[in-house]
């Protein structure tokens, strides 16, 4: 009985053994990523529409949680055991990775072609001859609001400061709303969708962006400052203890309609649209004066490059050229709304929200956010240092000035402009 | 007994390979997984990033982490933040698990099994958890505190605890505190238990009686066991990272008020965001780290131990 039953196993495992290396005729791919959000549109979208077009492909994606992407990411590729395709992080993060021989050069990959040189920036060497990623996608930011809020309480949707600010003060006065959702506690969101949100505008976008990486402009010049100093206005317009509010409770402050005006990032869109029951919409950083340029964020975000340890390159190479496709572009950006594709060529969205946001590209000069080219290489941080003093801004613990004076200092300690 | 044979089971003393059998595996396994790693990291501290590759560089990791103003700055935040952590636990945890232990040994107390449990279970938790639902707990906008407070008219003095730099790390201290009270309790409890009932009879005989019989019999008695719990609340303090990485995040908001060792160590080692992690200066921390864990376990060895009284029954 004993016998028979090994036997048994042993044949069972044979055939199995055999079934895997009947799969294993296929060129597997995977594809490494931190968008855990968007497993459901890789398996149920993405990647049936490549391997119909490409059959003895097969593609995995593999994704992990957002803040241990990078530490495990470098982990894997050091061990060799991380997957075929790595999802990119914008600028320094993945232009270490591509240094260290762990990207592999990308710029004769068919279909780079599709992107413009600003698409390709952020994944290029500092003299832009390689680019190791292929653009997938960027995010904007700018301010979703409650269409019925606004509504009922008659306010017009905000171009300037000064009407933003009077709309604050409507919507606090009336009592039914909170006038802005947002919280400290997790740092980011102050930074990200508070000072790099508002900040292009008085740093006119680009151009303050490459003077600062240029040394021609500092922190603590005034146009360095004053979003600061306007982000500090906003604490009498945030909820009660906003201090210990996290991300997540801003998210749910708005959806469940107890906020009015959300500082946000277009990411925030399929969710929102998910859980929000009443009608949203969007308007660009409000300008200082009116008739002044607008200027909006619109950061390179999410690429995907090619691990050179690959055992399929040629699979991989395929599927990296399909990503740069319009097809690629057209799924993905309807998939995500709020996921810009940074294909050039014109890709039609449903969303109405996500139209608004892109349409700001028109009208609008973009940029992308300050603090990641170049200037986050070294120890301190300047991007991580931005979202502690952000956050202290807003707190009241911390003046302005001297919140851009210490930001100032610490990029001092070690960076130094070419001049 | 002849002299020689003395030194004929010298001669013939037997090699006792069962010893090293016996040890090899522990031994094994524990240098695989501790003490590689401990002379890993000390090696690591040693060398430096030259152009991608790996140089020796003596002491300079450490000269920067002290010397260099930024870094010192932080690392002394780090320790400081580290020490108050540690302050609260012996100030707080530590006397409270005496008391507990003192109410649950007494022989009147009913459903002291049900208390027992109770108070023992948070130190099961996953520290996820504890984070997460405290956080639920103290939060300004859905939390239960609030409303609590709301209820007997103290609504006043509500404050949202982890997000003010003044309050966040003693009440995440308290908020450990709450979890791991369970452990000195029952090693206390133990202790207590071992107690002989003669010497209670004999103090009762003598006139000693409830709260002094606590004070002069009992804690003379445990004052070994409470040298223990200090030494691991030490060490498990030192080392400590997950509550404060699940509530605060790697940051250790705000403006780093919450940053102790471990999370100073996590952001340097393995970067964040866009920090690119740095080893080097990772090992360096976590080499500084085992050195103030050493001094301290040493003192409390060469110091405090040795001047226990300890006594025999």
């Amino acid at each position: 009985m004993k016998h028979r039953l090994l036997t048994g196993l042993l044949m069972a495992s044979s055939i199995l053994g055999s079934a895997g290396v009947a799969l294993a005729q296929d060129a597997a791919l995977t594809i490494e990523s931190w968008r855990n959000d968007d497993l459901a549109i890789w398996q149920e979208k993405l990647i049936p529409a490549f391997e119909k077009a490409n059959p003895g492909i097969k593609v995995t994606f593999a994704p992990s949680a957002p803040t241990e992407y990078n530490a495990a990411l470098n982990a894997k590729l050091d061990a060799g055991s991380a997957g075929d395709l790595i999802t990119c992080r914008p600028f320094d993060a993945s232009l270490e990775l591509y240094n260290k021989g762990h990207l592999a050069d990308l710029t004769s990959l068919p279909g780079m072609e599709n992107f413009s040189d600003v698409a390709k920036s952020a994944w290029q060497t500092d003299d832009g001859k390689a680019s190791f990623c292929v653009p997938m996608a960027s995010v904007i930011h700018g301010f979703i609001y409650n269409q019925e809020a606004f509504e009922k309480l008659g306010i017009a949707v905000p171009a300037t400061e000064e009407e933003f600010f009077a709309a604050l003060d409507k919507i606090k006065a009336d009592g039914t709303y909170i006038p802005m959702a947002m919280g400290t506690k997790d740092l980011w969101e102050a930074a990200t969708m508070g000072y790099q949100n508002i900040g292009p505008t008085y740093w006119k976008g680009e151009e303050g962006r490459l003077a600062l990486i240029k040394g021609e402009q500092k922190l603590t010049d005034p146009q360095w400052v004053e979003p600061f100093a306007t982000l500090a206005k906003w604490k009498p317009y945030l909820g009660d203890g906003f201090e210990a509010q996290t991300y997540p409770d801003s998210q749910n402050l708005f959806t469940l309609g107890r906020a009015a005006i959300y500082p946000a990032g277009s990411w925030e869109i399929a969710t929102f649209n998910t859980q929000a029951q009443f009608k949203m919409g969007a308007f660009p950083p409000p300008v200082r004066k009116a008739g002044d340029t607008c200027y909006i964020s619109d950061h390179n975000d999410i690429g995907v490059g090619l691990n050179p340890k690959s055992k399929n390159p040629e699979a991989a190479k395929k599927l990296l050229s399909w990503i740069a496709s319009p097809e690629f572009a057209t799924i993905y950006a309807n998939a995500l709304p709020g996921f810009f594709s940074l294909n050039s060529a014109p890709v039609k969205m449903e969303d109405p929200l996500a139209q608004e946001f892109v349409s700001w590209r028109e009208k609008c000069k973009p940029t992308i956010r300050s603090t990641y080219q170049i200037l986050s290489r070294g120890t301190p941080n300047l991007e991580n240092e931005t979202w502690v003093k952000s956050a202290n801004v807003i707190n009241g613990t911390e003046t302005p000035e001297a919140a851009a004076a210490e930001l100032q200092k610490g990029l001092d300690s070690w960076f130094k402009p070419a001049k | 007994m002849s002299e020689q044979s003395l030194v004929h089971s010298q001669d013939r003393r037997p090699r006792r390979w069962h010893i090293a059998v016996f040890l090899a595996p522990a031994v094994l396994i524990y240098t695989v997984v501790m003490i590689l790693p401990l002379f890993g990291t000390l090696q690591l501290s040693l060398f430096g990033n030259v152009e991608n590759s790996q140089v020796f560089v003596g002491l300079d990791n450490f000269r920067t982490l002290f010397g260099d103003p930024r870094w010192s700055q932080s690392f002394w935040n780090a320790l400081g933040n580290n020490t108050w952590f540690f302050i609260i636990h012996m100030l707080v945890q530590n006397p409270i698990g005496v008391v507990l232990a003192a109410l649950l040994s007494s022989p009147k107390l009913r459903f002291s099994a049900f208390y027992r449990t109770a108070i023992f279970i948070p130190t099961l938790l996953s520290f996820v958890i504890v984070g997460f639902a405290w956080k639920l707990i103290l939060s300004p906008l859905w939390g239960v505190a609030p409303n609590v407070l709301d209820l007997v008219g103290l609504k006043s003095l509500f404050v949202p605890w982890l997000g003010k730099e003044e309050y966040a790390l003693t009440a995440l201290s308290l908020i450990s505190v709450w979890q791991f009270v369970g452990i000195p309790m029952m090693l206390i409890y133990a202790a207590m238990l071992s107690i002989p009932e003669e010497v209670i009879e004999a103090a009762e005989c003598d006139g000693i009686t409830g709260m002094s019989q606590f004070w002069k019999i009992k804690l003379p008695l445990i004052l070994p066991s409470i040298g223990i719990i200090s030494i691991l609340t030490f060490v498990g303090n030192f080392n400590a990272f997950d509550l404060i990485y699940s509530a605060q995040g790697a940051l250790a908001g705000p403006n780093y008020a919450t940053d102790i060792l471990g999370t100073f160590l996590y952001r340097t080692f393995f970067g964040f965001q866009l920090q690119i992690g740095d080893k080097n200066m990772g090992a360096t921390i976590a080499s500084m780290m085992f050195f103030i864990i050493l001094a301290g376990v040493c003192l409390y060895l060469f110091l405090i131990q040795t001047r226990l009284r300890r006594y025999q029954f």
